[in-house]
């Protein structure tokens, strides 16, 4: 298919602007004054609806199909949350707006806050952080700023991480300037406590953890996890990506946790939009409540305020108060459940265990328990067997019309298959879903290159991932654009795909 | 009875139940300690219908008032342009709307192509080499930037100046002490920066950050600056208004080694602040320092063109501790409301936008000195969209006594500034009207005291 770029022709246009011709031309030093105008493409506007409409035939979202990628919590995102958020007194609100006209989203704000201390068990929240792995960020700036007003910020420099975490904890620590300290799993799938009793002390300054772990497993040891932590005078860090598994079942603040961050894209079903927008709220416990962003919203008998007097504050992590409109459609989401998320994250869990019933004869399963909302099985017998990869049996699946699990995550987990169904999905779908998994492992035995050449129905077969790391072209050439249709090379190497 | 967002009846359970061999729901959850199980039903209101939910946000978003009830000229980072209806007609595509990061790219081929389009568009507007898939928002895509310069010049200082956008300066401060960098403000001099001023800060620094127009509204000497830091041998970083650049100048044109900038004004409504998204390009040079993700351009088996996610070992799920962010979730559909708006709009459309925003805010300017009397506070100054004038009293009042007119008359800088408490800050986009304007100016003469 072609590049919008491609189908440019100068003088085509697909917008009219406001011109006045009475008006005097502003002057403009010629210092200042744009030389060469940017090749921004150049059509007619139903060339562009149908540029973009050909595209999104050539996408995959929950609204085509079912979508099981571990840890990413691939929900059904109602309709009716995309015609709210584009009312006009939500979409075309400006942020700096006086605080008396803007009383129904700082209600919102709100009331979204109220909702999210109660799922989590915790006092305050913050809406600001912009997505999971800002709040994870925002989350150690509060331990930071914690461990400072205590006097105890040169002595308390590691961070805690389990083996079996997602990569932008890691990363996190690092941006915050703190020292990794790892903490293996043990054969349950729990993290190994004694190698975590080792491994916890006065120089430690919280734990991240994410409870169910990147496995799919709920933490059998969590309470003396947290004894350990708190012992030690560190703080606790409820990495929330997994929070759909437990809503109104078990609150992070009830398990010890002083620090959540939600992903209102996961658990509360902001579109994902192919890789975002986001939203990362955390919640503390009263003691952090002090250094939480600015500005932080209140209700005060004239109304709802902004308060940005807070001198104990880090700061301010993202621009004004967060991203609205994700926290729109997630307010819309959890009133239309209540109490009821509990049913939600109920059937979550359900279906993940069915799925994981009806396949973990066909493929291994590293940690043989009852898992919560998702679960990690391994190709590694077919690869044994029969020299088909993780890989293979992903891009087979899509042959059958599924997009793949999270593939090589946790890393801990060789050949790795994360499967999350998500609540949203029939029992037809997912009978549908494992027929065709079990299908691929006999596949996998009897015709092991229909795996190998999948997929077989995509837009593209596979892609080379070698080729375009080293040769990287990552703009349109314009003249000069390569015929990449030249040389080929084998396809990439296996690297984590999903969360 | 069935939540319309589930899919089980109580058949399913009992035949799924006796699949996974256990006997309850309860029983799925046994692993779970007793003392951490909440034992009771969330304290929350209880569900509502859709038809309650509309009527319930319907209400809260009257309570607002958003644009369309006032005639707003508030602008100072997030702005009221025209958003075309194409951009919706995109975005609410389910199979754009609902997937997410192309992890797969043979189901992904149409976000990925979107978002090597966008990085094209945003290359070309910024006359840089290279852009990222998009950051969460001005002010974050200005920290990124932090980090890929302490790491291209192991400095530890940022030089930004004081007449950058608060929101941006604050949020650098905020991720400062965790990148171990110092941050120095440098101060305006009648509105601009002086680039000896910015010569002599940047001395030692790993970056200086500007912004163009900056806060004020006022066109920075921006070859000047760049020259400055190129001088003290800091990365030059210019933070501009996606929408200038038909008209002004592109930062690699006037040698800043990254822009940046918030791309809500490109696309995005104003949304009560986000979700938007942040646009990050730099020089060659520094694509295996950048952040978050970036498409690039191969072939599949068959010798077909394609896009992939690409450059990977730089980020989070690779590299872990040592990627050159954390960042994962991105602003993908806002940067593809993005893509959609400039390719609408197209090269003459928007220089066209940029003249009309120029004409306008002169326009503006004349009315509010000759109608209402008022004084240009940067007079000697040339603007973009944007301009602050003395209102002869606090503005904050000012602001007020407007509104209960029916006009939000813009952004009052004593909110930010020192000293600049009777100073408004006037934002006219391609939206306003002269018609409009003569009525700011009218209201003005009433309330401002010149």
């Amino acid at each position: 298919m072609k590049l919008i770029y491609e189908k440019s022709q100068p003088g085509r246009r697909a917008s009219l602007v406001p011109r006045h011709a009475n008006l005097a031309a502003a002057e403009l030093p010629d210092e200042l004054r744009r030389r060469t105008p940017p090749r921004l493409p150049e059509v007619p506007e139903f060339e562009l609806v149908r540029h973009f409409t050909e595209l999104s035939t050539r996408n995959f979202g929950v609204d085509t199909g079912f979508y099981p990628l571990g840890s990413c919590t691939m929900k059904y995102n109602p309709r009716i949350n995309e015609r709210l958020v584009a009312l006009p007194g939500f979409a075309s609100l400006h942020p700096l707006q006086e605080e008396d006209g803007v009383q129904g989203a700082l209600e919102l704000e709100w009331r979204l806050q109220e909702i999210l201390a109660e799922v989590t068990g915790l006092h305050a929240v913050s809406l600001q952080p912009a997505a999971g792995s800002q709040g994870e960020l925002t989350g150690l700036m509060l331990v930071r700023a914690y461990f400072e007003d205590r006097g105890e910020s040169d002595q308390r420099r590691k961070v805690v991480i389990p083996d079996t975490a997602h990569g932008t904890n890691p990363a996190s620590v690092t941006m915050t300037g703190y020292e990794l300290t790892h903490v293996k799993t043990d054969a349950r799938g729990n993290i190994d406590v004694d190698d975590l009793r080792e491994r916890v002390d006065e120089h430690t300054a919280a734990l991240m953890l994410t409870n169910p772990s990147t496995l799919g497993l709920f933490d059998e040891n969590i309470e003396q996890i947290a004894e350990i932590f708190h012992g030690a005078g560190a703080l606790m860090y409820y990495d929330g990506a997994n929070l759909n598994a437990v809503c109104g079942i078990s609150r992070p603040g009830d398990m010890g946790f002083d620090i959540v961050h939600i992903n209102l894209h996961k658990t509360f079903s902001q579109p994902h939009g192919g890789g975002g927008p986001g939203g990362g709220p955390v919640a503390v416990r009263d003691i952090l409540e002090p250094f939480l962003p600015v500005p932080v919203v209140t209700r005060t008998a004239e109304g709802y305020a902004l308060d940005f007097d807070r001198p104990r504050s880090i700061g301010k992590v993202r621009g004004y108060t967060g991203p609205f409109g994700v926290f729109v459609r997630s307010y819309a989401f959890m009133r239309t459940y209540g109490p009821r998320l509990r049913e939600m994250s109920e059937a979550a869990v359900l279906n993940a265990n069915y799925v994981l019933a009806r396949l973990k004869n066909a493929y291994e399963l590293p940690f043989d328990r009852l898992c919560m909302h998702e679960f990690v099985l391994s190709a590694r017998n077919l690869k044994r067997d029969y020299g088909v990869t993780a890989t293979d049996v992903a891009k087979r699946l899509m042959d059958y019309g599924f997009h793949p699990p999270t593939i090589y995550f946790p890393l801990i987990v060789p050949e790795a298959l994360m499967i999350e169904p998500t609540e949203s999905e029939t029992k037809e779908t997912l009978d549908a879903f494992c027929d065709a998994m079990l299908e691929i492992a006999r596949e996998a035995r009897e015709s092991p290159e229909l795996l190998k050449d999948a997929p077989h129905h995509r837009p593209v077969q596979r892609l080379d991932e070698v080729r375009a790391a080293k040769q990287p072209v990552v703009k349109f050439g314009f003249d000069a654009h390569p015929d990449l249709t030249a040389d080929r090379r084998p396809v990439a190497a296996d690297a984590p795909k999903g969360v | 009875m069935s939540h319309p967002y589930l899919g089980l009846t109580d058949d399913d359970r009992s035949a799924m139940l006796a699949t996974i061999g256990v006997d309850s729901i309860d029983e799925l959850f046994r692993d779970l300690p007793r003392a951490v199980r909440l034992g009771r039903e969330l304290d929350l209101e209880r569900a509502l219908t859709e038809h309650e939910l509309a009527a319930h946000l319907t209400e809260l978003a009257g309570r607002n008032v958003d644009t369309t009830r006032e005639l707003s000229f508030l602008g100072a980072g997030i702005y009221d342009h025209y958003v075309p209806a194409v951009v919706d007609a995109v975005l609410q595509r389910g199979e754009l709307l609902t997937a997410y990061t192309p992890y797969q790219p043979e189901m992904s081929q149409g976000v990925l192509q979107a978002i090597f389009e966008y990085q094209t568009a945003i290359c070309e507007l910024t006359g840089m080499d290279v852009s990222n898939a998009s950051g969460y928002d001005g002010t974050t895509v200005a920290a990124d930037a932090c980090f890929i310069a302490k790491h291209a010049t192991g400095k530890a200082r940022i030089v930004v100046t004081e007449a950058t956008n608060p929101q941006i300066r604050q949020v650098v401060k905020t991720y400062a002490p965790g990148f171990g960098l110092e941050v120095v403000e440098v101060p305006h001099s009648d509105g601009t920066t002086d680039p000896d001023e910015l010569r002599a800060a940047a001395e030692g620094a790993a970056a200086v950050i500007f912004q163009q127009p900056n806060m004020f509204g006022c066109l920075e000497p921006a070859r000047e600056l760049a020259a400055a830091a190129s001088d003290a041998e800091a990365l030059g970083i210019a933070h501009v208004d996606p929408l200038s650049l038909g008209v002004l100048e592109a930062p690699g044109a006037y040698g800043c080694a990254i822009a940046l900038g918030e791309g809500q004004a490109a696309g995005n409504f104003p949304s009560y602040g986000g979700p938007h998204y942040g646009f990050l390009a730099a020089r060659q040079g520094f694509i295996r320092r950048m952040p978050g993700r970036i498409v690039g351009e191969t072939v599949d088996t068959a010798g077909r063109r394609g896009y992939v996610l690409t450059l990977q070992t730089r980020e989070q799920h690779i590299r872990r501790e040592k990627a050159t962010s954390n960042i994962t979730t991105n602003q993908t559909l806002l940067a593809l409301g993005g893509l959609v708006y400039l390719t609408w709009l197209g090269p003459q459309g928007l220089r066209e936008l940029g003249e009309t925003c120029l004409a306008l805010s002169a326009y503006a300017k004349q009315q509010l000195q000759e109608r209402a009397g008022l004084e240009l506070v940067f007079s000697e100054k040339t603007t973009f969209k944007e301009f602050a004038v003395r209102v002869g009293r606090n503005a904050r009042d000012v602001v007020a006594a407007a509104r209960e007119r029916g006009v939000h008359p813009g952004y009052a800088l004593g909110r930010d500034y020192e000293g600049l408490d009777d100073v408004l800050l006037v934002a006219v986009t391609e939206k306003r009207t002269p018609d409009e304007i003569d009525r700011l100016a009218e209201v003005l003469a009433e309330v401002a005291r010149s």
